[in-house]
């Protein structure tokens, strides 16, 4: 395969750069709907794509049929020139040859279909037998293990292979015309047992559901919040890690201004970092898409920003070093800069002492997802009580909450003790690009002066 | 030694049939030529040629699914299809023996003629004029040509193909004050080269004009104006489920016990339209063979009928509606075409002049991430104004709404009398409804 890569790239001389990729994949996918599975399928696939800069401008070529390689390169070298219009500054990074396998718990490709489903019968009926309101569940399961060959023109040949899990489970409850669903997200970078022995998690799920039918709207309003650490995650991802993603900065003169290393954004307990380095989680590899060596990067410490997140390319126009977060879902796409494992740094705070002072606020738990425009964002709880007079009190649904970067995480409060990893089933989504395994992390923390949506 | 695409297919069929009571081969080719400018420069040109089969087969009266993009070994397919099937869902239902096709016009060959020098010479002049009038405007601009080739056979005789164009442009403006961010964007999606990229331009610098000032609303109860696009991704979205046909079997759908009865306000009427000329979501047939067509989702207020796929229909024991979607990877499953509302006879500026104090709501972010399937949403207004005595006075930031969508729906007070695209999927009006749930931060 190096030969036959190595072959093509000189189809691309000339350029200033053209890497290529190709990738060979399988996957299986099971879902349930109610009682019933519903789908059971395997994929397998083979791709690649070539891309190639020319002067700061870039062409993209992918296909399915190996046969157009040689053709792609030169097409894509068109395209780049097409478009190049100015001076390449493309950081350097070291060539690098290396093969990479993934320390793999129990390998999904072992398990048998049946060995598979027969877990998630379990997890199904769980769900059915917690309560008679229960209306319906739905039950999705993923794996995706997939050998990625990546060569480039400065004589980097490196082959990674990436094996990935999901699981989400959904309980729907349901009186009258009134319904409401609760879930459980699990992911794994490489160990099926991560989503064994979920049970327990499952009828919780299961009972949650049930227990929103009795839960009020929320109230709108500005709340001081607590956040779970599931949630907090979502909301350090949501709030500061895309615009910590230099490809949203390195082109835009005024939010470069904003964005300036050394500007306060929080308390000098807050810590933040992503990294794709930290070991074992599903935004965790070796290589990124451009073949630069994974890296932790602080984007926060002590409050003040001290970094940000680079693929070649914006590394080299804001002239910092790329940190190994330019990544493509797949062939099909050109790496984007993207976030990998992404937390907020244990504090020392125990959760009983940021309860304790609160005479009116929301404990927001579990995350539905998130959004950002940059300045602001939202973050949805799948949980939440109220807190009333340093007490958790009554359940209420429908909240999800907005933030202003420049104002919500300056009004972080207190950073709690007890950092978890999410190691959710979910995925980040940009520029079309979506579900990206990535993970998130945090303590509880204590956030004044968040807008709550409600009637 | 691999095989075209199309030889590939026939031997898939001729093994499957052999080994599995009834057999499907779909497959997609598609050539797509993306232009992206960023930071108001060209900044890359795509192409992505793809190809797929998938095989969905009923064997010993389960189904099963396979789907590859290497199209070395038919056998391979087949035995993953049938494995598949050990463990699928029973399913007694039959193939389509014949696809008789709609007619609605899918293919534009001024699309598949479009030059990516066409394509960035669009691009290039609605940045030019953006910046023309506001030189601080960054602007980001994406052109999309694809032309692709569906393909459909069956092991009880039916076959069909069709080759459809589409084009998408979508244009955005960033400008930044301070620390204030404001982004306004525009995308549309159609079958044919009809998209009026000068008017997309002017319509985004309309709208920054009127952010131009910034004004609070309190957190209440308030009148709120959703535009089309408002309207889209708070109202329509959360609705959309409750149509699916599977959602509805499943007894979780808020309206699915509401067939023929009036669930919203009996201004509300709605179809889903497989059949409309050069729309993203139209189509000669669906996904699984079955022809498209038009369906009343609500009739003044009362629910009409909901949306089937072949499988779906026969567990609901009734018909497809023609709605078949999927993927290569995934099994088909209900899903819109494009979704319009009969519309009013309120213009804009009738719904403004009714209001002393409310919220305009153009752009709205993180809405999905809800109870969607109750219809409940809540999302932050990202691009809105506020109205104060029938004028638009200023941009609002940091505020939400939230409402439930079925609720929201039963009490309009008036729908606007034109209807606009919105993205691929959607072409809709003004929806003006006396109270929907505001929250803003405090001053």
């Amino acid at each position: 395969m190096r030969d036959q890569l190595a072959d093509a790239l000189k189809a691309g001389a000339g350029a200033d750069y053209v890497e290529i990729r190709l990738q060979r994949s399988e996957s299986t996918h099971l879902s349930y709907r109610g009682r019933e599975i519903e789908q059971v399928g395997r994929t397998t696939g083979l791709g690649g794509a070539v891309r190639a800069l020319v002067k700061g401008g870039w062409g993209f070529v992918s296909f399915n049929d190996l046969a157009d390689l040689r053709a792609s390169v030169e097409l894509a070298v068109h395209q780049a020139r097409l478009v190049g219009r100015e001076e390449t500054r493309f950081a350097p990074a070291e060539p690098v040859v290396d093969i990479v396998r993934p320390a793999l718990g129990k390998d999904p490709r072992q398990i048998s279909l049946a060995d598979k489903k027969r877990l998630l019968d379990e997890y199904n009926e769980v769900i059915w037998r917690t309560s008679d309101k229960i209306q319906t569940s739905i039950i999705r399961y993923h794996d995706l293990s997939r050998l990625s060959y990546f060569a480039n023109s400065e004589g980097s040949y490196i082959e990674q292979e990436m094996v990935d899990m999901s699981l989400v489970v959904v309980a729907v409850a349901r009186d009258g015309s009134d319904v409401q669903q609760a879930f459980l997200s699990r992911g794994s970078a490489g160990d099926f047992s991560a989503l064994e022995n979920l049970h327990s998690e499952v009828e919780d799920a299961a009972r949650r559901a049930v227990r929103l039918l009795s839960a009020k709207p929320v109230k709108g309003g500005t709340y001081t919040v607590i956040i779970d650490p599931r949630l907090a995650g979502v909301f350090i991802h949501e709030a500061f890690g895309h615009l910590s993603e230099a490809d949203h900065v390195y082109e835009n003169e005024r939010l470069r201004e904003l964005m300036q290393l050394g500007r306060r954004f929080g308390p000098p307990e807050l810590n933040v970092f992503d990294g794709a380095a930290v070991p074992g989680l599903r935004g965790s590899y070796r290589y990124d898409d451009e073949g630069v060596p994974a890296h932790k990067t602080y984007l926060i410490r002590e409050g003040v920003l001290v970094g940000r997140l680079h693929s070649r390319e914006t590394a080299g126009k804001m002239g910092e070093a790329p940190t190994g977060n330019a990544r493509a879902i797949n062939y099909q796409f050109p790496p984007l800069v993207r976030m990998t494992n992404t937390a907020i740094e244990n504090g020392t705070v125990p959760f009983e002492d940021m309860l304790a002072d609160i005479q009116l606020g929301i404990y927001a738990k579990d995350a539905y997802g998130g959004e950002t425009t940059m300045e602001m964002f939202t973050f949805s709880a799948a949980q939440a009580f109220m807190i009333r007079n340093g007490q958790i009190a009554e359940e209420v649904r429908g909240v999800n909450l907005t933030g202003n970067v420049f104002e919500t995480l300056a009004n972080i409060e207190a950073i709690g003790n007890d950092f978890r990893w999410n190691h959710s089933g979910g995925g980040c989504g940009k520029g079309g690009q979506s579900p990206l395994p990535v993970d998130e992390g945090s303590p509880h923390i204590r956030v004044r002066n968040v807008v709550v949506g409600g009637e | 030694m691999s095989l075209t695409l199309q030889e590939f297919e026939e031997r898939v069929l001729e093994l499957a049939r052999r080994r599995a009571e009834q057999a499907e081969v779909f497959s997609v080719e598609t050539v797509e030529t993306p232009v992206a400018f960023e930071a108001n420069r060209l900044k890359q040109l795509r192409t992505h040629r793809s190809r797929g089969v998938a095989l969905r087969v009923i064997a010993g009266g389960r189904l099963g699914l396979a789907s590859t993009t290497l199209l070395e070994n038919p056998e391979d397919l087949v035995r993953d299809a049938l494995a598949a099937a050990q463990f699928g869902a029973q399913a007694g239902f039959e193939l389509p023996s014949t696809i008789e096709a709609s007619p609605p016009a899918v293919f534009d060959p001024a699309v598949e003629a479009l030059s990516v020098d066409e394509m960035v010479e669009i691009g290039q002049r609605m940045i030019d004029r953006a910046r023309a009038e506001n030189a601080a405007l960054l602007c980001e601009a994406h052109l999309d040509k694809v032309v692709s080739t569906v393909r459909l056979h069956n092991s009880r005789g039916a076959a069909g193909s069709y080759c459809g164009t589409s084009f998408s442009l979508s244009f955005g403006v960033n400008l930044i004050r301070g620390t204030d961010m404001l982004d306004v964007w525009e995308w549309q999606t159609s079958r044919r080269l009809d998209i009026p990229s000068d008017a997309m331009v002017e319509t985004v610098l309309h709208k920054v004009r009127l952010a131009e000032r910034t004004a609070k609303v309190p957190t209440a109860q308030l009148p709120v104006i959703l535009s089309p696009k408002g309207a889209g991704s708070t109202l329509i979205e959360s609705l959309a489920s409750g149509f699916n046909g599977k959602i509805v079997l499943q007894g979780a759908s808020p309206v699915g016990d509401k067939l023929g009865k009036k669930a919203f306000s009996e201004k509300l009427t709605l179809y889903d339209d497989g059949l409309l000329d050069y729309a993203a979501g139209s189509a000669p047939f669906d996904d699984e063979g079955v022809p498209t067509r038009r369906t009343a989702l609500v009739t003044e207020g009362v629910v009409t009928a909901f949306i089937y796929d072949l499988f779906t229909a026969y567990l609901a024991g009734t018909q497809s509606t023609g709605n078949a979607e999927r993927s290569l990877s995934s099994l088909p499953s209900p899903s819109l075409h494009t979704v319009w509302m009969a519309p009013g006879d309120a213009s804009l500026e009738d719904m403004l002049a009714d209001i002393q104090e409310g919220l305009l709501v153009d752009q709205v972010m993180g809405a999905w991430a809800g109870n969607i399937l109750a219809g409940e949403f809540s999302g932050n207004v990202h691009l809105g104004y506020r109205i104060e005595k029938g004028q638009i006075v200023g941009r609002v930031k940091d505020t939400m709404i939230a409402g439930n969508v079925f609720q929201a729906l039963g009490n309009i007070a008036a729908i606007g009398r034109e209807l606009y695209p919105v993205g691929g999927g959607l072409r809709l009006p003004y929806i003006y409804l006396p109270a929907l749930g505001v929250a803003s931060k405090d001053a």
